[in-house]
């Protein structure tokens, strides 16, 4: 059916454009006045958070691992990449597109390149085992960073001081295309024979290897792709707050992470993108309303969290994609019944 | 021919395996039947990459199967239907299907498509259910996918690891037929059963496993009739 798919695709382009002329009609006028920066800055934190959900979703929805480390992949793009930025930018004038281009794949290749070899040997082990690995490898990456510097760059100061002065191109255009491309390659991963062979290892680690799939390769393939777009999605963040602190990327933020992909529902990128932006948002919004609240936003979460649990176990969306061509179709009652 | 040589296989400093050797030659159905524990699985496990082996050989048309990437055991003809019916459980019939035919790749749709019809006219109630999920499937229903699955990948020889276990009479009547069915079409056979009675009514030729060991060998109707295996295996 190569003519329903390309319908799809039309589809699915023409509301990623749609979305963007949105942004574009809030954030590109005056139309929201001077509360637009504050706006503009939830989307774009709705944005990398959306990024690095989907990329934990891979692992634990679609490789059926637990990481609870991704907080140390996302530092490593974040550190990485402002570091390379910082030393073009003082020496080069650069425009801000290339320069973000620069930033994000050089965040990305990092911290794909920390997965290879976190990968090569943790991926021996599964469930607990390699859920308390990548902890601890987050925990050393962090640890790192606070008690290290590079003078060229950071002066006498270590990275644990902060890390500041990046330049500010993470702008929300640019990073609205990246986070699409993002999600529309980790979508035609999941969808290829790779992403065939993961989820087959997830269900039957012993049937899949005796039906000839190489289980290691697999694992490690998409360990390094999940922890490459944590590190773009590090990259976005550093180059959008323009200071680093590594104590930003601890244990909990590796927690709120997992929490957001298992409310969306774990093995459904739909769930993701759509609760990963509410759920960055909805705490710093309560607190703008009421500043008290800043304080209780792990608390909001571990109530929502539960009561998903208790109402819906899998998630919002509970491991099913959500299809928007399919919903238009139903919603205009277009459905096959009508043709037969 | 299949031939294994003097394999030694270790879990830790435990010797699950001791200078086993055995041989399986073209067109054959060979049972290697064994108490619990004696190391049956490990053996089909050691054969297809899934375990490692300390030393030793398995040599498949003189190809040294232990130097070779486990995922591409299956390429050179070799299936394996592992115990207790591992299939894809969330996964549709059709779908683990697909799976078994992994070995092609996405490129060569003619021929899993071809591989898949052979596979529907063997076991037509998979045809009838092809969209069904293989989770909602009984025992037996997910035995005949986890043969039909090693049957995608058009093997030359399977290695099955106790088809019949947990069916009923019926079932395993209905399951020691496929495997004579499959068999006569020109698939080698290395049956590995509880069921010795019914393994050895089936098969050309039997090892007897214990506690690691090939304790005896020989022509399947011989042995059905031995006293030591009646004893021990046949509750007689
Ligand atoms: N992963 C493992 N780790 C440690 N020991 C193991 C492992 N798998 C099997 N063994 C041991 O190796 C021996 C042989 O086990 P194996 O599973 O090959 O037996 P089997 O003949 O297939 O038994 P069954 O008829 O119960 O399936 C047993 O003593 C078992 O405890
Ligand atoms: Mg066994």
């Amino acid at each position: 059916m190569p003519g329903k798919m390309k319908r799809n695709y039309g589809i699915c382009f023409a509301a990623v454009i749609l979305g963007f002329l949105l942004l574009c009609l809030l954030f590109d006028t005056s139309l929201l006045g001077k509360k637009a920066v504050y706006f503009n800055g939830l989307i774009v934190i709705g944005m990398f958070y959306t990024i690095i959900v989907c990329s934990l979703n891979l692992l634990t929805g679609y490789m059926g691992e637990f990481s609870l480390g991704h907080a140390g992949f996302m530092s490593i793009g974040a550190y990485l990449s402002a570091i390379v930025t910082t030393l073009i930018k003082d020496n080069m004038e650069l425009p801000s597109l290339v320069l973000f281009l620069i930033a994000i794949l050089v965040g990305g290749i990092a911290a794909g390149i920390v997965g290879i070899l976190v990968g090569i040997p943790a991926l021996r082990l599964s469930g607990d085992y390699l859920c308390i690995v990548t902890v601890a490898v987050a925990e050393i990456v962090r640890v790192v960073l606070s008690n290290f510097g590079i003078p060229a760059i950071t002066g006498s100061a270590t990275f644990g001081k902060s890390f500041a002065g990046i330049a500010k191109v993470s702008d929300f255009h640019y990073v609205y295309f990246t986070m699409v491309i993002c999600i529309f390659i980790m979508y035609c991963y999941i969808r290829s024979g790779y992403g065939r062979a993961l989820i087959s290892i997830r269900e039957d680690r012993i049937a899949a290897a005796a039906s000839g799939i190489n289980v290691t390769k697999t694992k490690v393939l998409t360990f390094t792709i999940s922890a490459f777009f944590a590190g773009v999605a590090g990259a976005i963040y550093a180059h959008y707050i323009t200071t680093l602190v590594p104590t930003y990327f601890n244990f909990s933020k590796s927690a709120e992470f997992l929490a957001i992909v298992i409310l969306g529902g774990s093995g459904s990128m739909m769930g993701s993108i759509v609760v990963a932006p509410i759920l960055s948002a909805l705490p710093q919004l309560i607190s703008y309303v009421v500043p008290a609240f800043a304080s209780y936003r792990m608390l909001i979460y571990a109530v929502i969290l539960v009561a998903v649990m208790i109402f819906k176990p899998t998630g919002l969306f509970g491991g099913r994609e959500f299809s928007l061509p399919n919903f238009l179709d139903r919603m205009l009652g277009k459905n096959k019944k009508e043709k037969g | 021919m299949l031939k294994v040589e003097n394999l030694n296989v270790y879990y830790g400093v435990i010797q699950a395996i001791e200078n086993v050797s055995l041989e399986v030659n073209d067109g054959e159905i060979v049972t290697l039947i064994g108490a619990n524990g004696a190391g049956k699985t490990t053996i089909l496990h050691t054969i297809t990459g899934l375990k490692k082996a300390t030393s030793g050989t398995v040599l498949w048309d003189g190809k040294d199967l232990l130097k070779e990437e486990p995922s591409r055991i299956v390429t050179h003809g070799v299936a394996h239907v592992p115990e207790g019916r591992h299939v894809f459980v969330d996964m549709t019939v059709r779908e683990n299907l697909e799976m078994g035919a992994y070995r092609y790749g996405r490129k060569d749709k003619d021929k899993v498509a071809e591989r898949m019809e052979a596979v529907f006219q063997r076991f037509p109630r998979l045809k009838e259910r092809q969209n069904q999920l293989a989770g909602t499937f009984s025992g037996g229903e997910q035995q005949m996918l986890a043969v039909g699955r090693a049957l995608m990948s058009d093997p030359r020889i399977i290695l099955m690891d106790e088809p019949s276990m947990g069916l009923s009479p019926l079932l395993v009547q209905e399951i020691f037929a496929i495997i004579r069915e499959v068999n006569r079409q020109g698939i080698t056979i290395l049956l590995v059963e509880q069921n010795a009675k019914m393994a050895l009514k089936t098969a050309d030729r039997a090892y007897v496993l214990e506690t690691g060991k090939i304790k005896l060998s020989g022509d399947a109707r011989e042995l059905l009739r031995n006293d030591e295996v009646k004893k021990a295996y046949l509750g007689a």
